[in-house]
Protein backbone atom coordinates (compact mmCIF):
# COMPACT_ATOMS: atom_id res chain seq x y z
CA UNK A 1 0.00 0.00 0.00
CA UNK A 2 2.83 2.34 0.90
CA UNK A 3 4.52 1.53 -2.39
CA UNK A 4 1.26 2.09 -4.24
CA UNK A 5 0.82 5.53 -2.68
CA UNK A 6 4.44 6.35 -3.49
CA UNK A 7 3.81 5.32 -7.12
CA UNK A 8 0.69 7.46 -7.27
CA UNK A 9 2.55 10.40 -5.76
CA UNK A 10 5.34 10.00 -8.30
CA UNK A 11 2.88 9.95 -11.19
CA UNK A 12 1.03 12.99 -9.89
CA UNK A 13 4.28 14.88 -9.34
CA UNK A 14 5.29 14.04 -12.90
CA UNK A 15 1.99 15.22 -14.34
CA UNK A 16 2.27 18.40 -12.26
CA UNK A 17 5.69 19.05 -13.81
CA UNK A 18 4.25 18.34 -17.28
CA UNK A 19 1.20 20.50 -16.77
CA UNK A 20 1.04 21.09 -20.51
CA UNK A 21 -0.26 17.56 -21.13
CA UNK A 22 -3.26 18.09 -18.86
CA UNK A 23 -3.88 21.56 -20.26
CA UNK A 24 -3.60 20.22 -23.80
CA UNK A 25 -6.30 17.60 -23.22
CA UNK A 26 -8.50 20.16 -21.49
CA UNK A 27 -8.10 22.74 -24.24
CA UNK A 28 -8.77 20.10 -26.90
CA UNK A 29 -11.99 19.22 -25.07
CA UNK A 30 -13.18 22.83 -24.97
CA UNK A 31 -12.08 23.79 -28.48
CA UNK A 32 -13.53 20.66 -30.09
CA UNK A 33 -16.78 21.21 -28.20
CA UNK A 34 -16.89 24.84 -29.29
CA UNK A 35 -16.57 23.85 -32.95
CA UNK A 36 -19.98 22.17 -32.98
CA UNK A 37 -22.14 25.29 -32.49
CA UNK A 38 -20.16 26.93 -35.30
CA UNK A 39 -20.66 23.94 -37.60
CA UNK A 40 -24.30 23.07 -36.94
CA UNK A 41 -25.63 26.53 -36.15
CA UNK A 42 -26.42 28.18 -32.83
CA UNK A 43 -30.15 27.29 -32.60
CA UNK A 44 -30.82 26.29 -28.96
CA UNK A 45 -33.16 23.37 -29.78
CA UNK A 46 -30.71 21.57 -32.07
CA UNK A 47 -27.72 22.29 -29.84
CA UNK A 48 -29.50 21.25 -26.65
CA UNK A 49 -30.57 18.00 -28.31
CA UNK A 50 -27.02 17.23 -29.49
CA UNK A 51 -25.20 18.53 -26.40
CA UNK A 52 -24.99 15.24 -24.40
CA UNK A 53 -23.49 13.39 -27.35
CA UNK A 54 -21.07 16.20 -28.19
CA UNK A 55 -19.78 16.48 -24.62
CA UNK A 56 -19.35 12.71 -24.35
CA UNK A 57 -17.57 12.27 -27.68
CA UNK A 58 -15.23 15.20 -26.95
CA UNK A 59 -14.48 13.83 -23.47
CA UNK A 60 -13.73 10.39 -24.97
CA UNK A 61 -11.31 11.82 -27.54
CA UNK A 62 -9.68 14.21 -25.06
CA UNK A 63 -9.08 11.39 -22.58
CA UNK A 64 -7.21 9.48 -25.30
CA UNK A 65 -4.76 12.31 -26.00
CA UNK A 66 -2.31 11.89 -23.10
CA UNK A 67 -2.41 8.07 -23.23
CA UNK A 68 0.56 7.44 -25.51
CA UNK A 69 2.86 9.21 -23.04
CA UNK A 70 1.39 7.24 -20.11
CA UNK A 71 3.99 4.48 -20.36
CA UNK A 72 6.03 5.83 -23.28
CA UNK A 73 8.51 7.97 -21.31
CA UNK A 74 8.98 5.30 -18.63
CA UNK A 75 9.50 2.65 -21.29
CA UNK A 76 12.14 4.66 -23.14
CA UNK A 77 14.27 5.69 -20.16
CA UNK A 78 14.07 2.33 -18.41
CA UNK A 79 12.10 3.41 -15.36
CA UNK A 80 9.34 0.98 -16.36
CA UNK A 81 11.71 -1.92 -15.70
CA UNK A 82 12.52 -0.40 -12.32
CA UNK A 83 8.84 0.04 -11.52
CA UNK A 84 8.20 -3.61 -12.33
CA UNK A 85 11.06 -4.60 -10.01
CA UNK A 86 9.91 -2.43 -7.10
CA UNK A 87 7.83 -5.17 -5.49
CA UNK A 88 4.37 -4.19 -6.63
CA UNK A 89 2.52 -6.59 -8.91
CA UNK A 90 2.32 -5.37 -12.51
CA UNK A 91 -1.47 -5.05 -12.24
CA UNK A 92 -1.08 -2.67 -9.27
CA UNK A 93 1.33 -0.53 -11.28
CA UNK A 94 -1.22 -0.39 -14.10
CA UNK A 95 -3.96 0.54 -11.61
CA UNK A 96 -1.78 3.31 -10.19
CA UNK A 97 -1.11 4.62 -13.69
CA UNK A 98 -4.84 4.52 -14.49
CA UNK A 99 -5.71 6.42 -11.31
CA UNK A 100 -3.02 8.99 -12.04
CA UNK A 101 -4.36 9.38 -15.59
CA UNK A 102 -7.84 9.91 -14.21
CA UNK A 103 -6.72 12.45 -11.64
CA UNK A 104 -4.65 14.34 -14.21
CA UNK A 105 -7.09 14.14 -17.16
CA UNK A 106 -10.50 12.79 -16.14
CA UNK A 107 -11.03 15.11 -13.20
CA UNK A 108 -10.20 18.35 -15.13
CA UNK A 109 -12.48 17.15 -17.94
CA UNK A 110 -15.22 16.63 -15.39
CA UNK A 111 -14.78 20.17 -14.12
CA UNK A 112 -14.84 21.61 -17.65
CA UNK A 113 -17.82 19.51 -18.78
CA UNK A 114 -20.34 21.58 -16.83
CA UNK A 115 -19.44 24.93 -18.44
CA UNK A 116 -19.17 23.28 -21.87
CA UNK A 117 -22.61 21.71 -21.43
CA UNK A 118 -24.12 25.07 -20.53
CA UNK A 119 -22.42 26.71 -23.53
CA UNK A 120 -24.03 24.03 -25.69
CA UNK A 121 -27.45 24.95 -24.25
CA UNK A 122 -27.90 21.74 -22.30
CA UNK A 123 -30.93 22.00 -20.01
CA UNK A 124 -29.78 22.58 -16.40
CA UNK A 125 -31.81 19.58 -15.19
CA UNK A 126 -29.56 17.27 -17.23
CA UNK A 127 -26.31 18.58 -15.73
CA UNK A 128 -26.22 16.27 -12.66
CA UNK A 129 -26.77 13.25 -14.92
CA UNK A 130 -24.02 14.46 -17.27
CA UNK A 131 -21.53 14.96 -14.45
CA UNK A 132 -22.49 11.76 -12.64
CA UNK A 133 -22.17 9.78 -15.84
CA UNK A 134 -18.84 11.40 -16.67
CA UNK A 135 -17.55 10.63 -13.17
CA UNK A 136 -17.99 6.87 -13.69
CA UNK A 137 -17.39 7.05 -17.44
CA UNK A 138 -14.03 8.83 -17.34
CA UNK A 139 -12.83 6.29 -14.76
CA UNK A 140 -13.73 3.43 -17.12
CA UNK A 141 -12.04 5.32 -19.97
CA UNK A 142 -8.87 5.75 -17.91
CA UNK A 143 -8.83 2.03 -17.10
CA UNK A 144 -9.49 0.98 -20.70
CA UNK A 145 -7.00 3.51 -21.99
CA UNK A 146 -4.32 2.26 -19.61
CA UNK A 147 -4.87 -1.30 -20.85
CA UNK A 148 -4.69 -0.08 -24.45
CA UNK A 149 -1.56 1.98 -23.82
CA UNK A 150 0.14 -1.01 -22.19
CA UNK A 151 -0.81 -3.27 -25.10
CA UNK A 152 0.58 -0.98 -27.83
CA UNK A 153 3.74 -0.21 -25.84
CA UNK A 154 6.71 -0.61 -28.17
CA UNK A 155 4.67 -0.93 -31.36
CA UNK A 156 5.42 1.03 -34.49
CA UNK A 157 2.82 3.79 -34.93
CA UNK A 158 1.52 2.99 -31.44
CA UNK A 159 -0.08 6.39 -31.18
CA UNK A 160 -2.23 5.72 -34.25
CA UNK A 161 -3.04 2.18 -33.16
CA UNK A 162 -4.15 3.15 -29.66
CA UNK A 163 -7.44 4.90 -30.61
CA UNK A 164 -8.26 2.07 -33.03
CA UNK A 165 -8.05 -0.42 -30.16
CA UNK A 166 -9.58 1.63 -27.35
CA UNK A 167 -12.47 3.36 -29.13
CA UNK A 168 -14.42 0.18 -30.07
CA UNK A 169 -14.10 -1.03 -26.47
CA UNK A 170 -15.30 2.35 -25.19
CA UNK A 171 -18.54 2.17 -27.19
CA UNK A 172 -20.70 0.92 -24.26
CA UNK A 173 -19.47 3.76 -22.03
CA UNK A 174 -20.43 6.29 -24.69
CA UNK A 175 -23.85 4.71 -25.27
CA UNK A 176 -24.90 4.57 -21.61
CA UNK A 177 -23.29 7.86 -20.66
CA UNK A 178 -24.98 9.82 -23.42
CA UNK A 179 -28.24 7.92 -22.81
CA UNK A 180 -28.24 8.94 -19.12
CA UNK A 181 -27.91 12.63 -20.00
CA UNK A 182 -30.49 12.28 -22.78
CA UNK A 183 -32.95 10.67 -20.38
CA UNK A 184 -32.46 13.43 -17.83
CA UNK A 185 -32.90 16.11 -20.52
CA UNK A 186 -36.18 14.43 -21.57
CA UNK A 187 -37.43 14.43 -17.98
CA UNK A 188 -36.92 10.70 -17.42
CA UNK A 189 -34.85 9.05 -14.72
CA UNK A 190 -31.18 8.61 -15.69
CA UNK A 191 -30.79 6.00 -12.93
CA UNK A 192 -30.78 2.77 -15.00
CA UNK A 193 -28.14 4.13 -17.40
CA UNK A 194 -25.99 5.39 -14.53
CA UNK A 195 -26.26 2.01 -12.80
CA UNK A 196 -25.15 0.27 -16.00
CA UNK A 197 -22.20 2.67 -16.21
CA UNK A 198 -21.29 1.77 -12.62
CA UNK A 199 -21.56 -1.91 -13.57
CA UNK A 200 -19.11 -1.29 -16.42
CA UNK A 201 -16.81 0.40 -13.92
CA UNK A 202 -17.12 -2.53 -11.52
CA UNK A 203 -16.14 -4.88 -14.36
CA UNK A 204 -13.30 -2.75 -15.71
CA UNK A 205 -11.77 -2.02 -12.30
CA UNK A 206 -10.34 -5.53 -11.76
CA UNK A 207 -10.06 -6.72 -15.39
CA UNK A 208 -8.29 -3.80 -17.11
CA UNK A 209 -5.34 -3.62 -14.67
CA UNK A 210 -4.84 -7.40 -15.03
CA UNK A 211 -4.73 -7.12 -18.83
CA UNK A 212 -2.50 -4.05 -18.64
CA UNK A 213 -0.19 -5.78 -16.16
CA UNK A 214 0.20 -8.80 -18.43
CA UNK A 215 0.99 -6.49 -21.35
CA UNK A 216 3.51 -4.50 -19.27
CA UNK A 217 5.34 -7.65 -18.27
CA UNK A 218 5.43 -8.67 -21.93
CA UNK A 219 6.81 -5.27 -22.93
CA UNK A 220 9.54 -5.37 -20.30
CA UNK A 221 10.80 -8.85 -21.22
CA UNK B 1 3.97 -50.80 6.87
CA UNK B 2 6.98 -50.84 4.59
CA UNK B 3 7.96 -47.54 3.13
CA UNK B 4 8.60 -47.96 -0.52
CA UNK B 5 11.38 -45.95 -2.01
CA UNK B 6 10.43 -44.26 -5.21
CA UNK B 7 12.99 -45.30 -7.77
CA UNK B 8 11.80 -42.89 -10.42
CA UNK B 9 14.24 -40.09 -11.25
CA UNK B 10 13.08 -36.76 -9.96
CA UNK B 11 13.39 -35.04 -13.32
CA UNK B 12 10.70 -37.21 -14.91
CA UNK B 13 7.92 -35.25 -16.60
CA UNK B 14 5.36 -34.07 -14.07
CA UNK B 15 2.65 -36.63 -13.51
CA UNK B 16 0.08 -34.01 -12.63
CA UNK B 17 -0.43 -33.07 -16.26
CA UNK B 18 -3.73 -34.61 -17.23
CA UNK B 19 -3.99 -37.11 -20.06
CA UNK B 20 -6.19 -34.73 -22.04
CA UNK B 21 -3.69 -31.91 -21.58
CA UNK B 22 -0.81 -34.08 -22.80
CA UNK B 23 -2.92 -35.26 -25.72
CA UNK B 24 -3.55 -31.71 -26.83
CA UNK B 25 0.03 -30.59 -26.34
CA UNK B 26 1.17 -33.29 -28.74
CA UNK B 27 -0.46 -31.35 -31.57
CA UNK B 28 1.43 -28.18 -30.69
CA UNK B 29 4.56 -29.62 -32.32
CA UNK B 30 4.89 -27.71 -35.63
CA UNK B 31 6.29 -30.71 -37.53
CA UNK B 32 3.44 -32.96 -36.42
CA UNK B 33 0.99 -30.17 -37.18
CA UNK B 34 2.34 -29.78 -40.73
CA UNK B 35 2.08 -33.53 -41.44
CA UNK B 36 -1.38 -33.89 -39.91
CA UNK B 37 -2.85 -30.72 -41.39
CA UNK B 38 -1.41 -31.53 -44.80
CA UNK B 39 -3.22 -34.86 -44.75
CA UNK B 40 -6.45 -33.34 -43.38
CA UNK B 41 -6.65 -30.20 -45.48
CA UNK B 42 -8.12 -31.72 -48.69
CA UNK B 43 -10.65 -33.63 -46.61
CA UNK B 44 -11.83 -30.41 -44.98
CA UNK B 45 -11.63 -28.08 -47.97
CA UNK B 46 -13.41 -30.29 -50.51
CA UNK B 47 -16.50 -31.14 -48.38
CA UNK B 48 -16.56 -27.54 -47.20
CA UNK B 49 -16.76 -26.18 -50.73
CA UNK B 50 -19.23 -28.89 -51.81
CA UNK B 51 -21.53 -28.34 -48.82
CA UNK B 52 -21.41 -24.56 -49.19
CA UNK B 53 -22.23 -24.82 -52.88
CA UNK B 54 -25.03 -27.33 -52.23
CA UNK B 55 -26.52 -25.28 -49.39
CA UNK B 56 -26.37 -22.05 -51.39
CA UNK B 57 -27.84 -23.58 -54.57
CA UNK B 58 -30.59 -25.23 -52.54
CA UNK B 59 -31.30 -22.04 -50.63
CA UNK B 60 -31.03 -19.61 -53.53
CA UNK B 61 -32.93 -21.62 -56.16
CA UNK B 62 -35.01 -24.43 -54.65
CA UNK B 63 -36.07 -23.38 -51.15
CA UNK B 64 -39.46 -21.62 -51.06
CA UNK B 65 -39.73 -17.83 -50.89
CA UNK B 66 -40.99 -16.32 -47.64
CA UNK B 67 -44.69 -15.38 -47.48
CA UNK B 68 -43.79 -11.98 -46.13
CA UNK B 69 -40.28 -11.21 -47.33
CA UNK B 70 -40.52 -12.81 -50.75
CA UNK B 71 -37.26 -13.72 -52.46
CA UNK B 72 -35.27 -11.37 -50.23
CA UNK B 73 -35.27 -14.07 -47.56
CA UNK B 74 -32.72 -15.96 -49.64
CA UNK B 75 -30.00 -13.57 -48.43
CA UNK B 76 -30.35 -15.47 -45.15
CA UNK B 77 -28.45 -18.47 -46.55
CA UNK B 78 -25.40 -16.26 -47.07
CA UNK B 79 -25.85 -13.90 -44.14
CA UNK B 80 -26.68 -16.12 -41.16
CA UNK B 81 -23.79 -18.64 -41.53
CA UNK B 82 -21.36 -15.73 -42.03
CA UNK B 83 -22.65 -14.16 -38.81
CA UNK B 84 -22.28 -17.43 -36.90
CA UNK B 85 -18.76 -17.90 -38.21
CA UNK B 86 -17.84 -14.30 -37.35
CA UNK B 87 -18.63 -14.98 -33.67
CA UNK B 88 -17.28 -18.53 -33.64
CA UNK B 89 -14.08 -17.31 -35.30
CA UNK B 90 -13.56 -14.78 -32.53
CA UNK B 91 -14.11 -17.53 -29.97
CA UNK B 92 -11.42 -19.59 -31.72
CA UNK B 93 -9.14 -16.53 -31.75
CA UNK B 94 -9.67 -16.10 -28.00
CA UNK B 95 -9.02 -19.82 -27.42
CA UNK B 96 -5.73 -19.63 -29.34
CA UNK B 97 -4.81 -16.46 -27.46
CA UNK B 98 -5.46 -18.10 -24.09
CA UNK B 99 -3.37 -21.12 -25.16
CA UNK B 100 -0.56 -18.84 -26.29
CA UNK B 101 -0.58 -16.86 -23.03
CA UNK B 102 -0.77 -19.94 -20.79
CA UNK B 103 1.43 -22.48 -22.59
CA UNK B 104 3.39 -20.21 -24.96
CA UNK B 105 2.82 -22.53 -27.91
CA UNK B 106 4.27 -20.82 -31.01
CA UNK B 107 1.65 -22.63 -33.07
CA UNK B 108 -1.17 -20.96 -31.12
CA UNK B 109 0.42 -17.58 -31.86
CA UNK B 110 0.58 -18.29 -35.56
CA UNK B 111 -2.98 -19.65 -35.62
CA UNK B 112 -4.32 -16.57 -33.79
CA UNK B 113 -2.56 -14.26 -36.23
CA UNK B 114 -4.07 -16.19 -39.15
CA UNK B 115 -7.60 -16.51 -37.73
CA UNK B 116 -8.18 -12.77 -37.44
CA UNK B 117 -8.00 -11.90 -41.19
CA UNK B 118 -10.33 -14.81 -42.03
CA UNK B 119 -12.71 -13.81 -39.24
CA UNK B 120 -12.63 -10.19 -40.38
CA UNK B 121 -13.54 -11.37 -43.88
CA UNK B 122 -16.53 -13.34 -42.63
CA UNK B 123 -17.62 -10.40 -40.45
CA UNK B 124 -17.39 -8.06 -43.43
CA UNK B 125 -19.47 -10.52 -45.47
CA UNK B 126 -22.04 -10.64 -42.64
CA UNK B 127 -22.23 -6.84 -42.47
CA UNK B 128 -22.45 -6.37 -46.25
CA UNK B 129 -25.12 -9.03 -46.83
CA UNK B 130 -27.00 -7.77 -43.78
CA UNK B 131 -26.97 -4.29 -45.27
CA UNK B 132 -28.25 -5.66 -48.60
CA UNK B 133 -31.01 -7.46 -46.71
CA UNK B 134 -31.87 -4.44 -44.59
CA UNK B 135 -32.53 -2.15 -47.53
CA UNK B 136 -35.59 -4.04 -48.91
CA UNK B 137 -36.88 -5.14 -45.48
CA UNK B 138 -36.30 -2.14 -43.21
CA UNK B 139 -35.94 0.52 -45.90
CA UNK B 140 -32.41 1.41 -44.73
CA UNK B 141 -28.92 0.11 -45.48
CA UNK B 142 -27.93 0.53 -41.89
CA UNK B 143 -29.69 1.09 -38.56
CA UNK B 144 -27.93 1.68 -35.27
CA UNK B 145 -29.53 -1.08 -33.26
CA UNK B 146 -27.69 -3.17 -30.67
CA UNK B 147 -27.04 -6.23 -32.86
CA UNK B 148 -25.63 -4.25 -35.79
CA UNK B 149 -23.53 -2.03 -33.54
CA UNK B 150 -22.05 -4.93 -31.60
CA UNK B 151 -21.13 -6.79 -34.81
CA UNK B 152 -19.53 -3.59 -36.12
CA UNK B 153 -17.49 -3.46 -32.90
CA UNK B 154 -16.52 -7.10 -33.51
CA UNK B 155 -15.30 -6.10 -36.99
CA UNK B 156 -13.20 -3.29 -35.50
CA UNK B 157 -11.79 -5.68 -32.89
CA UNK B 158 -10.71 -8.05 -35.66
CA UNK B 159 -9.11 -5.16 -37.59
CA UNK B 160 -7.40 -3.92 -34.43
CA UNK B 161 -6.00 -7.40 -33.79
CA UNK B 162 -4.71 -7.65 -37.38
CA UNK B 163 -3.02 -4.25 -37.14
CA UNK B 164 -1.63 -4.84 -33.64
CA UNK B 165 -0.07 -8.27 -34.30
CA UNK B 166 1.82 -6.90 -37.28
CA UNK B 167 2.91 -3.62 -35.65
CA UNK B 168 5.90 -4.90 -33.66
CA UNK B 169 9.46 -5.39 -34.84
CA UNK B 170 9.75 -8.58 -32.80
CA UNK B 171 6.89 -10.90 -33.82
CA UNK B 172 6.67 -12.49 -30.34
CA UNK B 173 5.78 -9.14 -28.76
CA UNK B 174 3.06 -8.66 -31.34
CA UNK B 175 1.59 -12.11 -30.67
CA UNK B 176 1.51 -11.45 -26.96
CA UNK B 177 -0.09 -8.00 -27.27
CA UNK B 178 -2.61 -9.41 -29.76
CA UNK B 179 -3.47 -12.27 -27.39
CA UNK B 180 -4.22 -9.85 -24.55
CA UNK B 181 -6.32 -7.66 -26.85
CA UNK B 182 -8.26 -10.70 -28.12
CA UNK B 183 -9.04 -11.80 -24.57
CA UNK B 184 -10.16 -8.30 -23.57
CA UNK B 185 -12.46 -8.22 -26.61
CA UNK B 186 -14.22 -11.44 -25.60
CA UNK B 187 -16.66 -9.31 -23.55
CA UNK B 188 -18.22 -8.36 -26.86
CA UNK B 189 -19.32 -11.92 -27.70
CA UNK B 190 -22.11 -12.27 -25.10
CA UNK B 191 -23.20 -8.75 -26.00
CA UNK B 192 -23.63 -9.81 -29.63
CA UNK B 193 -25.40 -13.01 -28.66
CA UNK B 194 -27.87 -11.45 -26.25
CA UNK B 195 -28.23 -8.01 -27.85
CA UNK B 196 -31.51 -9.05 -29.49
CA UNK B 197 -32.90 -10.18 -26.13
CA UNK B 198 -31.64 -7.36 -23.92
CA UNK B 199 -32.62 -4.51 -26.20
CA UNK B 200 -35.63 -3.92 -28.36
CA UNK B 201 -33.83 -4.21 -31.69
CA UNK B 202 -34.98 -3.97 -35.28
CA UNK B 203 -32.88 -7.07 -35.94
CA UNK B 204 -35.03 -10.13 -35.25
CA UNK B 205 -34.26 -12.42 -32.29
CA UNK B 206 -32.69 -15.84 -32.86
CA UNK B 207 -34.82 -18.31 -34.82
CA UNK B 208 -32.62 -21.27 -33.99
CA UNK B 209 -31.64 -22.12 -30.43
CA UNK B 210 -29.68 -24.99 -28.97
CA UNK B 211 -32.63 -26.28 -26.96
CA UNK B 212 -36.12 -25.74 -28.25
CA UNK B 213 -37.76 -25.96 -31.63
CA UNK B 214 -36.61 -23.64 -34.41
CA UNK B 215 -39.16 -21.01 -35.33
CA UNK B 216 -38.63 -21.53 -39.05
CA UNK B 217 -39.86 -24.06 -41.54
CA UNK B 218 -37.80 -27.20 -42.08
CA UNK B 219 -37.65 -26.60 -45.83
CA UNK B 220 -35.69 -23.44 -45.06
CA UNK B 221 -33.78 -24.86 -42.10
CA UNK B 222 -32.08 -27.71 -44.00
CA UNK B 223 -30.33 -25.60 -46.64
CA UNK B 224 -29.35 -23.12 -43.91
CA UNK B 225 -27.75 -25.82 -41.76
CA UNK B 226 -26.06 -27.30 -44.83
CA UNK B 227 -24.47 -24.00 -45.81
CA UNK B 228 -23.57 -23.30 -42.17
CA UNK B 229 -21.68 -26.62 -42.01
CA UNK B 230 -20.03 -25.82 -45.33
CA UNK B 231 -19.00 -22.33 -44.15
CA UNK B 232 -17.53 -23.82 -40.97
CA UNK B 233 -15.39 -26.27 -42.92
CA UNK B 234 -14.29 -23.56 -45.36
CA UNK B 235 -13.34 -21.34 -42.43
CA UNK B 236 -11.34 -24.18 -40.86
CA UNK B 237 -9.67 -24.98 -44.18
CA UNK B 238 -8.68 -21.34 -44.76
CA UNK B 239 -7.21 -21.05 -41.27
CA UNK B 240 -5.36 -24.37 -41.61
CA UNK B 241 -3.90 -23.42 -44.99
CA UNK B 242 -2.85 -19.97 -43.73
CA UNK B 243 -1.30 -21.43 -40.56
CA UNK B 244 0.61 -24.01 -42.63
CA UNK B 245 1.92 -21.21 -44.83
CA UNK B 246 2.93 -19.22 -41.74
CA UNK B 247 4.81 -22.20 -40.26
CA UNK B 248 6.64 -22.79 -43.54
CA UNK B 249 7.41 -19.08 -43.89
CA UNK B 250 8.93 -19.09 -40.45
CA UNK B 251 11.04 -22.16 -41.30
CA UNK B 252 12.27 -20.58 -44.51
CA UNK B 253 13.21 -17.42 -42.66
CA UNK B 254 15.09 -19.46 -40.05
CA UNK B 255 16.94 -21.34 -42.83
CA UNK B 256 17.83 -18.12 -44.64
CA UNK B 257 19.10 -16.56 -41.41
CA UNK B 258 21.17 -19.66 -40.67
CA UNK B 259 22.63 -19.62 -44.19
CA UNK B 260 23.45 -15.93 -43.97
CA UNK B 261 25.21 -16.52 -40.67
CA UNK B 262 27.07 -19.47 -42.16
CA UNK B 263 28.23 -17.38 -45.14
CA UNK B 264 29.30 -14.64 -42.76
CA UNK B 265 31.47 -17.06 -40.81
CA UNK B 266 33.00 -18.44 -44.01
CA UNK B 267 33.56 -15.05 -45.61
Amino acid sequence: MKLFIALLARELRLSLRHLGDTLGALLFFLVAGALFPLAIGPSPETLGRLAPGIVWVCALLAALLPLDRLFGADYEDGSLDQLLLCGLPAAAIALGKALAHWLATGLPLLLAAGPLGIMLRLTPEALPALLGGLLAGTLVLSLLGTAGAAIVLGARRGGVLLPLLVLPLAVPVLIFGAAATDAAAAGLSPRPHLLLLCALLAGALPLCPIAAGAALRGAAE
Amino acid sequence: MVRRVDARPTIAPPRTLSRAGRGLHRFANPGRFLRLSGALLPWIAAPGLALTAAGLVWGLFFAPADWQQGDAVRIMYVHVPAAWLASAGYLALAGCSAASLVWRHPLADLAAAEISPVGAGFTAMCLITGSLWGKPMWGAWWVWDARLTSVLVLFFLYLGHIALVRAFDEPERGYRAGAILALVGVVNLPIIKFSVDWWNTLHQPDSITLFGAPTMSLVMLWPLLLSALGYTLVFAALVLARTRAAVMERRIRALLTARARHLEILG
